[in-house]
């Protein structure tokens, strides 16, 4: 009747799929930079030694030549399509998962016999690796916040082989003692900071904690993190897709702004992405927040301002959406600041189709609803931004993402496939 | 930064359709009761979709193995490269195509045009096999 959960996630996901075509980078230290090529966001064993997590990408330029390291932009189009095939690969074994993030999803492997758990996540590991070529390592336990544990130990521990089992409570005993407090799910360094002050260190020392204790300390969840580190399960595997709070459109610009025309066309794409979002989740927006700031990084003059307005009626319309956007950001701007991230972002949203009409209507709503739906479909066929509204600017807009490094879409796109020499 | 994937599954519709013609509203269709699926070119083209890989062919060197250059090759990681099958496999650095031989202590990997010469791979040397090509998809041109 005990539960039993796998988490399973993969190593340095984005570095991986950079790899699985590219066979003369195996061995070679590799990294992946960041949205805007700004720091190291994955980092291969080989990278590890001489790149720390987010690096930034200026700090280790030197670095990178002198290790011959390869740098690689994003390519989240690659990435997302590789996420997908494991996920189908994890479920051809398994019928019950929860996928957690990009690269991680709960198990439950509480449907097998207590002797076939170890041997399948190890078939798993197996397969995932054979079948799309990404390194994986797993953790077991009889909850989940223990199944990150036993990941986190499998990961770190050659000794594993990539399997760490954490289902008996003796071998508990002997390694909760040696994993590090903040290393355990949910407990970040301000929590981790009070907890030192108690003299607990370890994950070990976290179990042994009073659950009433912890809960003073850090709310109702540190609380559950107490029982979970002891076996008592009371995060179940969320199967439901969670219905979404909000939509942000949020990025850094490849080089500062200084002219509203050029806002104005940063505004209008984000905004026109959101709408997008928005239609594809069926969902519509009450209100909209836009904000605009420079950079604190340099010595520029700063300037940081937002604005959110409620629309007429709950609406996902491109134009509407574009529309009140500028609106606001024209109230926003200020002529003489070097601006360096807007964002557009959506906090309250609906159904599409629950609406409250305005008392007076005066779109063609039906017409219009018609025409973004073809929009969607025409760059859902074509790629992205195939069909664009005028005020998004040019295709490469300067104010547009830095991603000097990115590998082809090779999964993607018919014409970036992989190439495979018959010479 | 959000992430849109783009699969090409769903926007590569294969639909051959089996039945033609208009039936007008009211009459009913002497095929009603025979209604079958499309055909779907991925259930011929694809065993495992989550382990299927499409890669261009750059190169003759397989000709005589019907696999030309500039063919679309549909290759399956979960397949199981047995003697005598067309793989793709790294050879210095980067994949290429070839038919596997085994042979008593080693591998060969051969090309399939006489301009090109097979290469010897031993025991317990590094093999890295890619996947196994299913199909070359040749479009005439």
């Amino acid at each position: 009747m005990g539960e039993v959960f796998g988490l399973i996630d993969c190593n340095n996901f984005y570095v991986s799929c950079e790899r699985v075509f590219r066979p003369d980078l195996e061995g070679r230290p590799v990294i992946v930079l960041s949205n805007n090529d700004g720091c190291a966001v994955s980092r291969s064993a080989e990278a590890r030694p001489w790149v720390a997590m987010g690096d930034p990408v200026f700090k280790i330029r030197d670095i990178i030549k002198r290790e011959n390291i390869a740098v690689f932009s994003s390519n989240y189009a690659l990435y997302g399509s590789l996420s997908e095939k494991v996920t189908s690969t994890l479920l051809s074994m398994v019928p019950t998962i929860e996928t957690y993030s990009i690269d991680e999803s709960f198990l439950n492997l509480g449907e097998f016999g207590e002797r076939e758990v170890e041997p399948l996540a190890r078939e798993l590991r197996d397969r995932v690796h054979r079948w799309v070529g990404i390194p994986t390592c797993v953790g077991i336990a009889p909850t989940k916040t223990l199944a990150k544990v036993a990941n986190f130990i499998a990961k770190k521990r050659p000794q594993y082989a990539g399997v760490c089992d954490l289902r008996s409570a003796s071998v508990r005993a002997e390694l909760l003692p040696t994993v590090p407090v903040d290393e355990v799910w949910g407990i970040g360094g301000a929590s981790a900071a009070k907890l030192a002050k108690l003299g607990v260190q370890t994950a070990a020392d976290l179990a042994a904690l009073n659950p009433d204790d912890a809960r003073a300390l850090m709310t109702v969840t540190g609380g559950r993190t107490v029982y979970e580190l002891r076996g008592i399960s009371c995060l179940p595997l969320e199967l439901m897709e969670p219905t979404r709070k909000g939509i942000a459109v949020t990025r850094s610009f490849g080089a500062p702004v200084i002219s509203w025309q050029t806002m104005r066309e940063a505004i209008a794409s984000y905004a026109t992405r959101a709408a997008e979002k928005m239609r594809r989740y069926k969902v519509a927006a009450e209100n909209i927040f836009v904000f605009m700031h420079t950079s604190t990084f340099n010595n520029d003059p700063f300037y940081s301002n937002g604005a959110s307005a409620r629309f007429v009626e709950t609406t996902n319309d491109t134009g509407e959406v574009v529309a009140l956007a500028m609106r606001l950001g024209e109230r926003l701007w200020r002529d003489g600041f070097r601006y360096s991230k807007c964002g557009v972002m959506i906090t309250e949203l609906l159904p599409e189709t629950i609406r409250q009409p305005a008392l007076w209507g005066e779109l063609d709503r039906d017409r219009r609803e018609q025409a973004w739906k073809v929009m969607d479909k025409l760059n859902a066929t074509l790629g992205r931004d195939t069909v664009r509204i005028l005020g998004g600017g040019p295709k490469d807009a300067a104010w547009k993402l830095k991603a000097e490094h990115r590998s082809p879409r090779w999964t993607t796109r018919w014409d970036e496939l992989p190439k495979v020499t018959a010479r | 930064m959000s992430l849109q994937l783009v699969e090409w599954t769903t926007n590569w519709p294969l639909v051959l359709p089996y039945f033609d013609g208009s039936v007008p509203a009211g009459f009913p269709s002497p095929a009603e009761d025979y209604l079958e699926t499309p055909l779907d070119l991925h259930d011929f083209l694809i065993d495992n979709k989550a382990a299927t890989f499409l890669m261009r062919v750059d190169g003759d060197s397989m000709r005589d193995a019907g696999i030309l250059d500039g063919d679309l090759l549909v290759v399956d990681r979960a397949a199981k490269p047995d003697n005598g099958c067309v793989v793709v496999v790294a050879v210095n650095g980067e994949y290429t195509v070839k038919r596997l031989r085994r042979g008593p202590d080693c591998v060969w990997l051969e090309p399939a045009n006489p301009r090109y010469q097979p290469i010897r791979v031993s025991i317990g040397e590094d093999l890295h096999v890619f996947g196994v090509v299913k199909h070359a998809i040749h479009t005439l041109r």
